[in-house]
């Protein structure tokens, strides 16, 4: 998983890495742990439908299994970015596949053939997700004030208030893309989710998010720019050996 | 510490992002989903006269019952899959207390059962074993009468040999009309156990047949019945009459029971 050559890291050969905390080496730093490419090896296990809106249409509860084990790890995947815990994400997921169950069964084979399915789910994790955020509203705001996005507050590393203790501050380390994600405002956190982590094109973005393709990509690429500010001052705010570890 | 320049850079955050790397569903997703949505049914392993089975259930009631073997959980998930075509992962709960009770062989009446698999026949012979008290048996032939199929006592062996729901639906109390306990799923001895587990005697029962014995009647009631109608407590009865056959017993001036209707 080691990749030296990327521009995005800075590698200091002065300290041996910590193989125990971070078993891939140095890279999962920056990276969420957690096997990679297991869609690949799934897909290559189960025979694929050639066409899931049409097997669906034609027999919904024969084929909705199918539909769990192929989105699964999209939409948990999805909401663990979204969201601050794997339970959370589990149940926003397990929420999302629930509903969208119950909405196939009210649907006319025609309107099932007719779905773009991929968009459809996504859309359905967003909002079992908003809803969510809504009824947790102290969870949400607790995480943004965490992240280091706001310019206008002071840094949180010299607030003796949100400095984070010494484990937290290890996990952070882990995963601190996936926490400066998690920090930014839904606006820009969803879109960049789904545009660069789960890989859509920008127009199923849009499709996701009910909005037209212009505001799609003007909030991409603000998001882009909140991270990238964001990610910075977390660099800078982190003492030297924490940095180059 | 200066930052590393790259990073200013959207690109690389893009990239970075794209490497922030995929995550996999917990194994837990998939079977509440499929749970809730009524598409996959939750199985026990439950302490029974016979050793522990497995006992599945669904949304429309409990779907099937097989022995529960050392290591047997995936032949028996592979096997309801094949037979009901869903899924079936195990429980996260303790089973019901109805459920445990009927298993371990107090009433099943409270319980529902998924008998959609199966052909209105087949599910006509098990709804009438389960009309078969505790402690009594019934011949092949009575179950083909009272369900209007009286040639199909043949079919009628095959349908309750299939019984997805052994022990809850008791097949086990059908037995030969020479008083033999005959086949079943887990085997004939398992059969007897069952039997003498619920307080019926087959070798007693055994040892009338092979006599010739198929009725008993009631000297002061002027009836006669099935041998264990009531219980096997009446074949030891000394007022009871012997007959070979219905006709027998009917020529005698014996009129069937109407609990066991013997002549159905």
């Amino acid at each position: 998983m080691r990749r030296s050559d990327t521009p995005t890291r800075h590698i200091s050969t002065r300290k041996k890495p910590d193989r125990s905390a971070f078993p891939g080496g140095r890279w999962l730093r920056l990276v969420e742990a957690g096997p990679a490419k297991s869609e690949e090896a799934d897909l290559m296990r189960r025979p694929a439908i050639e066409n899931l809106e049409h097997a669906l249409a034609a027999d919904l509860d024969g084929t909705f299994e199918r539909l769990v084990l192929d989105y699964q790890d999209r939409l948990f995947g999805f909401a663990f970015r979204l969201c601050a815990s794997r339970e959370d994400a589990e149940e926003i997921a397990q929420d999302a596949f629930v509903r969208a169950y119950r909405a196939l069964k009210g649907y006319p084979p025609e309107r099932i053939r007719g779905l773009a399915l991929r968009a459809w789910l996504y859309q359905i994790a967003l909002n079992v997700a908003r809803n969510r955020f809504r009824r947790k509203r102290h969870r949400f705001v607790s995480l943004e004030t965490a992240g280091a996005i706001d310019s206008t507050k002071m840094d949180p590393a010299d607030d003796p208030e949100l400095r984070p203790d010494r484990r937290l501050e290890k996990r952070r380390e882990r995963s601190d893309l996936a926490t400066l994600v998690r920090a930014l405002p839904e606006r820009f956190r969803a879109p960049l989710v789904l545009r660069y982590v789960e890989g859509l094109p920008v127009e199923e973005v849009a499709a996701v998010l009910k909005q037209p393709v212009g505001t799609a990509k003007s909030n991409l690429h603000r998001g882009v720019n909140a991270l990238r500010v964001s990610l910075s001052r977390s660099r800078s705010t982190r003492r030297p050996q924490e940095v180059n570890r | 510490m200066k930052a590393p320049l790259a990073i200013s850079d959207a690109l690389a955050v893009t990239r970075a992002l794209r490497r922030i790397g995929s995550v996999r569903a917990p194994t837990t997703l998939a079977p509440s989903v499929l749970r809730r949505a009524g598409l996959a049914d939750t199985y026990w392993q439950i302490a029974s006269p016979l050793g522990a089975l497995y006992v599945a259930q669904g949304p429309a009631g409990i779907s099937l019952v097989r022995r529960a073997r050392a290591g047997g959980s995936s032949t028996f998930e592979r096997e309801f899959r094949k037979r009901l075509g869903r899924p079936v992962y195990p429980a996260v709960r303790p089973a019901p207390a109805a459920v445990r009770r009927a298993v371990a062989g107090k009433s099943a009446r409270e319980l529902r059962f998924d008998l959609r698999g199966l052909t209105d026949f087949e599910s006509a012979v098990l709804r009438k074993a389960l009309e078969i008290p505790a402690g009594q048996v019934r011949p092949y032939g009575w179950i083909a009468k009272e369900i209007g199929r009286p040639e199909a006592v043949r079919a009628a062996g095959s349908a309750l040999a299939k019984n997805p729901l052994p022990l809850l639906i008791p097949c086990h109390r059908v037995v030969r009309t020479d008083g033999r306990v005959g086949d079943y799923i887990f085997g004939s001895s398992a059969k007897r156990t069952l039997l003498k587990s619920e307080g019926a005697q087959p070798d007693a029962l055994e040892k009338l047949g092979s006599s010739g014995v198929r009725f008993l009647g009631s000297e002061s009631g002027r009836y006669f019945c099935l041998p264990t109608c009531g219980g096997f407590e009446s074949l030891r009865r000394s007022n009871r009459v012997p007959f070979r056959s219905a006709s027998q017993a009917l020529a005698a001036g014996f009129l069937p029971c109407e609990d066991c209707r013997p002549a159905a």
